[in-house]
């Protein structure tokens, strides 16, 4: 295994994570729910009335921070290297099966993780698994 | 009144929450796809980052939920929504496994893709908007499996 020293940003990655951390304590301390992103976003498809609300500001919240950091400083690289193509199918198959397997990467992986769910750690697994394979097949095996 | 109050604090908290959610996710990387792909990248050379992200998310994580876990009610007095299913079906599995190949393919998972719309990134938009659309779908599917 070769890492890539050059791009490794521990101390970011950890005070990310550590923020990520805070968000998902504040939400199920004070709203007693689980922060995962699909699932509030899901919600707000057969919604009940007064869900809507929460659903849309978290969402919102999510929408507006790269507003906020930029009123501080300039935002990192963002580089988004799938066509577009590849982006809408992608985003198809990660909104059927998020929705299917009941979470993602901030539900099962962040949150789940935390509370101990033992389902939480299986579909963490799966989706891991499934990411490592994909790139490894498509960067080593197709060279794409 | 107090109900009506009660409400505006739900709003109030889910904002604050997305935005430290979504700030986290950028000073972290998480909202780069190259960054996250190059961490799923483990024969390449692999940059760990990521995994750090996770540890620094769940170490606070799990003194949060803990903690949690321990109450009825919520500092805003609602009911705590924690999932009690514990269940390990072939949904979870399958959900998971699909899920981690379009995250493989693009570098996207939700949380972040809601942070690229905000950039006004137009793979941004093009992935939430698909995105969007398969939940769709699932509802879709859903209401005629349940209707069966």
């Amino acid at each position: 295994m070769l890492i890539d020293w050059n791009n490794f940003t521990p101390w970011t990655a950890l005070a990310g994570g550590a923020l990520i951390g805070i968000a998902s304590a504040l939400f199920v301390l004070f709203n007693g729910r689980i922060a995962g992103i699909c699932g509030i976003v899901g919600g707000l498809f057969r919604p009940q009335a007064h869900d809507i609300y929460w659903r849309v500001a978290f969402v919102a919240g999510l929408i507006v921070a790269p507003l906020i950091w930029q009123l501080f400083s300039p935002l990192p690289t963002i580089e988004i290297d799938a066509s577009y193509s590849l982006l809408a199918i992608t985003g198809l198959t990660v909104g059927i099966s998020t929705r299917y397997g009941s979470g993602c990467t901030s539900g099962h992986g962040v949150c789940g993780i935390s509370r101990l769910s033992p389902r939480s750690f299986i579909a963490t697994l799966a989706f891991m698994f499934a990411g490592f394979l994909t790139v490894y097949v498509t960067r080593h095996i197709l060279g794409a | 009144m107090k109900k009506h109050l009660g409400n505006i604090s739900v709003v109030f908290f889910a904002l604050i929450s997305g935005i430290i959610f979504g700030l986290g996710l950028i000073l972290a990387g998480m909202a780069n796809p190259a960054k996250v792909l190059n961490f799923l990248d483990l024969t390449g050379l692999w940059d760990p980052s990521l995994a750090l992200v996770m540890g620094g998310a769940i170490g606070i994580g799990l003194i949060a939920f803990t903690f949690a876990k321990k109450r009825h009610t919520s500092f805003l007095g609602l009911k705590m929504q924690l999932p009690t299913s514990r269940i390990i079906d072939k949904r979870l599995v399958l959900g998971g496994l699909v899920f981690g190949i379009g995250w493989g393919l693009s570098g996207i998972c939700p949380a972040p893709a809601f942070v690229l719309l905000g950039t006004g990134s137009i793979k941004g938009i093009i992935f939430v908007i698909s995105m969007l659309v398969g939940m769709e779908i699932f509802e879709i599917i859903e209401s005629y499996r349940k209707a069966d």
